[in-house]
């Protein structure tokens, strides 16, 4: 209750950041690697098309680089900025444990400690599930990505899953508060507590606890191994899940594949204070950089989300009825879902459709 | 998902192919006896006891299998020292015999002892659950090609079962990565997938993340991975697994993972083909030992009443024979079983027919019978 109390304690999704100078605002943009670049400058280009008010401040990190110096920079900027959209910055695992993973680096300084995922079925894409509609918040700075490791003898490594009562409240009151502002109307807890007894136990007492305070709200609880197996049957069941960090990998993972694949969903980081937004499952798509055939959805659907924390409404509405316009009428569809379409000839579709639907914006469709 | 689609950055893992026999299998890395009769163990099993009985003295007699079943409890007693155990006769008679069949155990909440399979796991060192996942012909679900098998170490990881209250409000859990446990379920993983014609081998971890633990198993697996150059192996991240596998199983044949990637992703398996009713399990251990189990629930609402689906079961005693190299029988009676699901006349409720336990066991039996 005590994030409710208003002021400094209220959280991001009940309030909105106020707007910077001239009604234009700054966000800082890390474009990453793999396919992260190409998709954020497409985003950059649709938003000046489109006259979006915001600026870019972009701030490169290389992930190859062992000092940290690049991603405390990218760090300060978001706390000046307040907002980020970001790319998925590659970690090498062969490094050694003293390289962290930098998206890591990025959520745990800025405590950004709700990572939301809406996973709902496009009327365009054909897959094997229809009808799902899920949102997804998964704790994002704690559990099993503590990396609190060490080798306590030679060849036997032990890494600690850190729960605590503080966060698992608030991840529980986030999701209770996201499910009653969304209208929905029941919200299922995924833990392993009959292994884990203390730790997921704690999580799941917790989420019990804040449930009792939301009466009109459904809640329930499943085991993780049983969730991803109704997943995977009966995926229509679930409404909002709520669970630790590395739950919330597996589960936002198969959700996505679900609904059509890692090119389609956005995902969300927020904070107190800061929001971070990214594609929902984070991937480099190394393989598919340069070719001009990475889908853009998700990183235009993060993008409107951006718009929508900000406050550009109408703007967000206006790209993302464009973009799901071009997925589900036209039927335009890049590889990973079926189609042949190269990224360029779905964002000229969309620049069509923002400009067939809001005339009033100027910028010829060639530029 | 259409089947023509092509997409370019999917991983070029060859498909394994229909033509791979002997899915429901394990490996055995000692040899066996060479005895005409092999006495089996049917563990004590709570709830669903009077069908599974029933089923496989139906089963023995029809196929006349040179097995000798043995039946013992394995609910925990406390031992002189204070510590819960498995009932010593229970133990005696497995290192005994070696071969074993489960079926479901379920620990009450309250119990005051820890987990049974648990308790089994440790007293006979199980550290390797095979779980190989097929698509049943007959029994429709989204997926329809699946072909694969999850290979999970069962001993340590997350599952190890350390935790503390480091202070109040503050829980720390430790996840447990060996060398020598991380080695010896990789090498089983080669063994298997050399054995049971497999073309290719994952390794399943979150390296990026837990850099020390899992980069230690990921180690493991490519040090062993030298000694085996004819199977194809390469690594994934658990949360790129996930996604590919509900998109599109058919990228993957041998999986191999640390404790809770492994439940995980076995259960996640077991629910493309049809869920824990039709999924056999097989559990290897040190010293010749084998547990196989199905891993459902005990369904305290049907036992009894003759309703429940005995195919994991019977699957997993089929894994069981070609454990032990009755290879015959095995195909036998694996056969008779999935022709009858795929007749659909004869089916218990979950696989969507009308049909009793028992006159589900004997359509398989006369089918097996007919096969003579």
């Amino acid at each position: 209750r005590v994030l409710l109390s208003g002021g400094s304690g209220v959280p991001v999704l009940l309030g909105s950041p106020p707007a910077k100078r001239g009604g234009r605002h700054t966000v800082t943009l890390i474009p990453g690697d793999g396919i992260g670049p190409e998709l954020l400058n497409h985003v950059r280009d649709l938003f000046s098309f489109s006259r979006v008010p915001v600026d870019f401040e972009v701030v490169h990190v290389n992930s190859a680089l062992t000092s940290e110096d690049d991603i405390n920079n990218a760090i300060t900027a978001i706390r000046r900025n307040g907002v980020a959209l970001k790319g998925n910055m590659e970690t090498n695992h062969n490094m050694p444990p003293s390289y962290k993973s930098r998206n890591n680096l990025l959520r745990v300084t800025l405590d950004l400690y709700a990572n939301v995922m809406h996973c709902r079925s496009l009327s365009g894409v054909r897959t094997r599930h229809r009808n799902v509609d899920i949102i997804i918040v998964r704790e994002n700075t704690e559990g099993e990505y503590s990396s609190l490791e060490h080798e306590s003898v030679s060849g036997v490594v032990e890494c600690l899953k850190i729960i605590t009562r503080d966060k698992s409240l608030r991840i529980a009151d986030y999701a209770f508060q996201l499910a009653r502002k969304k209208g929905r109307h029941s919200v299922t807890a995924v833990h392993k507590a009959n292994i884990m007894k203390l730790g997921d136990g704690l999580f799941l007492q917790c989420c019990k606890e804040v449930a009792s305070g939301y009466p009109d709200i459904t809640f329930d609880s499943m085991i993780v191994d049983n969730t991803t197996m109704q997943l995977v049957s009966k995926p229509q069941q679930f409404d909002v899940m709520v669970m630790p960090n590395l739950y919330g990998n597996v589960v936002s993972n198969v959700c996505a594949g679900l609904v059509g694949g890692p090119g389609l969903v956005p995902g969300a980081n927020y904070g107190k204070d800061y929001a971070v937004f990214e594609t929902g499952t984070r991937n480099t798509g190394k393989s598919i950089a340069g070719k001009n055939i990475a889908n853009p959805t998700a990183m235009l659907l993060a993008s409107c989300m951006m718009l929508d924390h900000l406050g550009l409404h109408a703007y967000a509405s206006m790209i993302r009825s464009a973009v799901l316009l071009t997925m589900n009428k036209t039927q335009l569809h890049t590889a990973d879902i079926g189609g042949q379409c190269t990224t360029s000839e779905i964002i000229q579709s969309i620049r069509r459709e923002i400009q067939s639907s809001s005339p009033h914006i100027t910028g010829s469709i060639e530029c | 998902v259409d089947s023509q689609v092509t997409c370019p950055w999917r991983s070029n893992l060859v498909r394994p192919r229909k033509h791979i026999k002997n899915c429901y299998a394990t490996y055995s890395p000692f040899q066996a006896t060479s005895s005409v009769e092999i006495i089996m163990f049917l563990f004590n099993l709570q709830e669903l006891a009077g069908e599974m009985v029933l089923m496989f003295s139906l089963f023995s007699v029809s196929t006349k299998a040179p097995i000798q079943w043995e039946e013992r409890s394995v609910t925990a007693i406390k031992g002189p020292s204070g510590r819960w155990m498995i009932p010593p006769e229970a133990k005696e008679s497995m290192d005994k015999s070696k071969i074993g069949l489960k079926g479901p155990l379920k620990t009450p909440i309250a119990a005051g002892h820890p987990s049974m399979n648990l308790l089994l796991r440790k007293t006979f060192d199980l550290y390797a659950n095979v779980r190989p996942c097929a698509s049943i012909e007959g029994y429709k679900t989204p997926y329809d090609d699946v072909n694969l098998v999850t290979i999970r170490e069962n001993t340590e990881g997350e599952y190890s079962g350390i935790e503390h209250v480091i202070v109040n409000g503050v829980v720390q859990s430790i996840k447990l990565i060996t060398e020598k446990a991380s080695k010896r379920i990789a090498e089983y993983a080669f063994e298997y997938a050399r054995n049971n014609q497999r073309i290719s081998v994952t390794a399943v971890h979150k390296a990026n993340i837990m850099r020390m633990s899992d980069g230690l198993f990921l180690r493991k697996c490519r040090e062993v991975a030298e000694n085996y150059k004819d199977i194809k192996f390469t690594e994934m991240y658990l949360d790129t697994v996930c996604l590919n596998m509900v998109q599109d199983p058919t990228q993957f044949d041998v999986l191999v993972m640390p404790n809770l990637y492994g439940d995980i992703l076995s259960d996640l398996c077991a629910g493309l083909i049809g869920g824990l009713g039709v999924t056999p399990s097989g559990n290897i251990g040190a010293n010749g030992v084998a547990i196989f189990e199905s891993v459902h629930g005990t369904a305290p609402d049907i036992a009894g009443k003759d309703l429940a689906n005995p195919t994991a079961l019977l699957l997993s005693a089929v894994m069981m024979l070609r454990h032990m190299g009755l290879h015959g029988y095995a195909k036998k009676i694996e056969m008779a079983c999935f022709d009858t699901i795929r007749d659909k006349k004869v089916l218990t409720k979950d696989l969507g027919g009308n049909s009793k336990c028992s006159e589900f066991t004997n359509e398989i039996c006369r089918r097996v019978q007919d096969m003579d």
